[in-house]
């Protein structure tokens, strides 16, 4: 059996992603190599990192009182709106949780941020960071979300609060919801053809006329190359 | 299929070290001409196609981290690549004031697991160099020797690309190249604008089937995690498989050679290794010993393999194993183009890299340091992973809204979100990759004091840049301010200078390192014969980037495949006359 023939044969008893066919004439159609989505498996993990992961998902780092700060900032920072969910709803915290294990470098900037919050808080309105009422709450941010204009006196937080943006914004945007907020249409398979033209025209842009014959055209995707003795592709 | 372990004495006609590029197209050529072969990988077996092991296609929510880099995989949790800068009981050590930096992979397929595939022929000048600039040296052989293996490695393997006639850029036999994509339109541009050449990106990958026994791409831009349909080169899946198919070839995974076994008359007789399952030391025979460890690990196994004969080690009378290592040189910027800010979505994946890039264009004459760089470029609506987000404390300034108002850096909330959306696939960046200029005081040795978890002596590096090499950076760094400001970018972060040697990455970064056993025609100035053979050690041989005299400006796979076919149609050659 060859390996195009194994990749039909597979297909057939999976849930593919879209079936993709190469040639126009229907004797000819055939199927190219559209990869098989199955239920995966260990993915090429070696023992070393099998155990790594187990050790990690056995530890919590963050002690629940911080956990409920967490939850709490990483929705500031991601709101629910009209296109997707909250940051919570989108499972940022959990995110947040094993990082903060698999790259412990993170570890004393976090735990050190969420005790300055707690203290800033108790400074200013005699009460935890999670007791505040939301206006009360959003005053501490305001003063250290924006950081060409915070005061330097409140730089700790300002370095704490972007801490907290990367990782909440990174881990909203690339959760399923995220993707979706985001429109991303990719990481499936297809035949590449190129920019769209109506957004080729939007930009200004044509195809190099030197390079038009030359490009790939999806109906011979599926035909074996062959070429002639100075390197031409024929056939 | 692969044999875990063996403590046989049974003799092979060839040992392999390593199932990279060189030792991969070794194990076809010689199995093919009916050669029994023993291949040994210090890592273990890895297919892509199968399921339980695949990577393609997987969502950046299907790893705990996101696709963040680890230790073990530090290009991202769905690399395929597994080893690292910083193998656990495999340490290396440097010389004071040597930053050079050691990525392996311990897996079948080595380092091509990894690769960008970009896939270009060394040029005929890229072999005389020394004629050109008088520094450095000559190979002993030229691209006349090398274009028909060339040749073949294309049709072989499979690269797409554009027939250009550039003198330098020897054109092949090529697939059809992908369109550009649309930040690679924007960059075209602002390059038109300053003359730097764009062309076709020349990639190992099928755009076109060309056997049965591969699949073609379908467009979704991660070849660094496996490719189930084989569609790109890696070495496992496109070498040593099928040679394991059709030859008599056996697979020894986990066997982590320590020496080159030699007999009285200083003639290789096999190898000795450790099993990394059941930490025992074994040996193997052969009539011929090819190492293809990479440059650096086979100059380790030479150097490592003293005898009475051999005191320095095999291959090392001229005392040139581990000399002239050199890598490629490296620098990246970044812009934001704001004509690409709040863009129409549709699948931009296309092939696992760029679609264009640049041969180097300059006439160095004319310049003030001696040799040349391509330059990659990067950019576009690719998948979002571990780092996506990052930074908006100082990028968020360049995002506007639709009344052309920029928002402030940092912030949070609903207007948060509506700028990740208006940024999502305006970043573009650029890498140029460059030829440095071998230096005989840039080199690794056995390091006297420290050994891996093996028992093995390890390597220690010394390595310093030249002034030709920073000022290659200072050059890059200025062409990419030209482009990316010509292209209507916003260069992101401060232009790189003297203090940080304009960029410049620090040495075995690129993970092109290669000429630890250069080839050449004087024994006293080379380790290897122009048909990578020891000088003094007839049936020893080197088939990875180690026989390397200069590193040109290209990334250097496509030539360690075209010189492993060279060098194995020598070895059967002489096997076939009882040379050896």
């Amino acid at each position: 059996m060859n390996r195009r023939e194994n990749i039909k044969l597979l297909l057939a008893g999976s849930l593919g992603t879209g079936l993709l066919w190469t040639g126009c004439s229907p004797e000819q159609k055939e199927l190219a190599d559209t990869p098989v989505i199955g239920k995966g498996g260990k993915y090429n993990r070696t023992a070393e990192e099998l155990e790594i992961l187990e050790r990690l998902k056995s530890q919590t780092f963050f002690l629940e009182e911080e956990k409920k700060k967490v939850e709490i900032l990483v929705d500031i920072i991601m709101p629910a709106d009209e296109v997707s969910g909250s940051a919570t709803e989108a499972g940022v915290p959990d995110f947040i949780e094993f990082m903060m294990k698999d790259a412990p470098a993170y570890q004393t900037r976090m735990r050190g941020g969420l005790m300055w919050l707690d203290h800033e808080s108790d400074e200013r309105f005699g009460k935890n960071f999670v007791d505040l009422s939301e206006k009360e709450r959003m005053a501490i941010i305001d003063d250290i979300a924006f950081p060409d204009t915070a005061k330097p006196e409140l730089r700790n937080g300002v370095l704490f609060f972007n801490l907290m943006r990367d990782l909440t914004t990174c881990g909203f945007y690339t959760s399923e919801m995220g993707f979706k907020d985001l429109g991303y249409k990719g990481n499936q398979a297809n035949v590449w053809n190129g920019v769209p033209d109506e957004v080729m025209q939007k930009h200004g842009f044509t195809l190099d006329q030197k390079y038009t014959a030359l490009y790939l055209k999806p109906e011979e995707r599926g035909k074996t190359a062959e070429w002639d003795e100075q390197g031409n592709l024929i056939g | 299929m692969s044999i875990e372990i063996k403590a046989s004495q049974e003799a092979y006609d060839v040992i392999i070290v390593g199932s990279g590029a060189g030792g991969g197209m070794a194990s076809k050529v010689l199995s093919e001409a009916g050669l029994s072969v023993a291949v040994l990988e210090a890592g273990g077996d890895f297919d892509p196609a199968k399921e339980e092991d695949r990577m393609q296609l997987r969502w950046p929510w299907e790893s705990p981290r996101r696709g963040a880099g680890t230790r073990i995989r530090p290009f991202g949790d769905f690399d395929a690549a597994i080893g690292g800068w910083d193998i656990e009981g495999e340490p290396y050590t440097r010389g004071e004031g040597t930053k050079f930096e050691w990525f392996r992979s311990r897996m079948v397929g080595g380092r091509t697991n990894h690769w960008g595939r970009i896939s270009l022929r060394f040029g005929p000048n890229d072999f005389k160099r020394k004629d050109i600039d008088g520094l450095g040296d000559n190979w002993p052989i030229g691209y006349d020797d090398l274009k028909p293996y060339y040749d073949r490695v294309d049709k072989l393997i499979g690269v797409f690309g554009s027939k250009e006639g550039m003198y330098n850029e020897p054109d092949g036999f090529f697939l059809p190249p992908p369109k550009p994509r649309l930040h690679e339109h924007f960059i075209k541009k602002g390059a038109d604008k300053v003359k730097v050449p764009m062309i076709p990106s020349r990639l190992s990958i099928l755009t076109r089937p060309i056997n049965n026994e591969r699949g073609v791409c379908f467009f979704c831009n991660q070849c660094n995690r496996g490719c189930q349909a084989y569609a790109d080169f890696s070495s496992g899946t496109c070498l040593v498989k099928p040679a394991m198919q059709k030859g008599k070839v056996e697979l020894y995974t986990h066997a982590m050679v320590r020496k080159v076994t030699t007999n009285d008359q200083g003639e290789a007789t096999g190898v000795s290794y450790v099993s990394k399952v059941d930490m025992k030391e074994y040996k193997l025979k052969a009539r011929v010993v090819v190492l293809g460890a990479s440059a650096c690990e086979s100059a380790r196994i030479m150097l490592n393999s003293t005898s009475k004969t051999h005191p320095n080690g095999v291959g090392n009378s001229s005392g040139m194993v581990g000399r002239y290592v050199h890598d490629s040189t490296g620098a990246d910027r970044m812009a934001i183009i704001p004509d690409l800010m709040g863009r129409e979505r549709y699948n931009e994946d296309g092939v696992g890299g760029m679609h264009v890039y640049t041969p180097w264009w300059l006439d160095n004459q004319k310049l003030d340091f001696a040799r040349g760089y391509h330059i990659e470029y990067w950019g576009g609506m690719s998948m979002p992973g571990y780092g996506f987000g990052f930074g908006m404390d100082t990028l968020r300034k360049y995002i506007k809204d639709e009344f052309g108002n920029p928002s402030p850096n940092g912030g949070y909330g609903e207007g948060l979100k509506k700028d990740i959306r208006q940024y999502y696939g305006s970043m573009v960046g650029m890498s140029g990759r460059g030829e440095s200029i071998p230096q005989y005081n840039n080199y690794c040795e056995i390091d006297p004091n420290t050994v891996d978890k093996y028992g093995i002596p390890v390597l220690k590096f010394h390595y310093q840049w030249t002034d030709h090499e920073i000022k290659q950076a200072k050059h890059m760094q200025d062409t990419f301010e030209e482009i990316l400001t010509n292209a209507g970018g916003i260069l992101m972060g401060n232009k790189p200078g003297p203090e940080t040697n304009y960029g410049l990455a620090a040495p075995g970064l690129i993970i092109h390192e290669v000429g630890t056993t250069r080839m050449g025609n004087d024994p006293k100035t080379s380790a290897l014969n122009s048909n990578c053979q020891a000088h003094d050690c007839k049936n020893l041989f080197v088939v990875d980037g180690g026989p390397f005299v200069s590193q040109a400006d290209k990334n250097p796979t496509w030539t360690i495949l075209a010189l492993s076919w060279r060098t194995s149609d020598f070895i059967v050659s002489e096997l076939k006359k009882k040379n050896i």
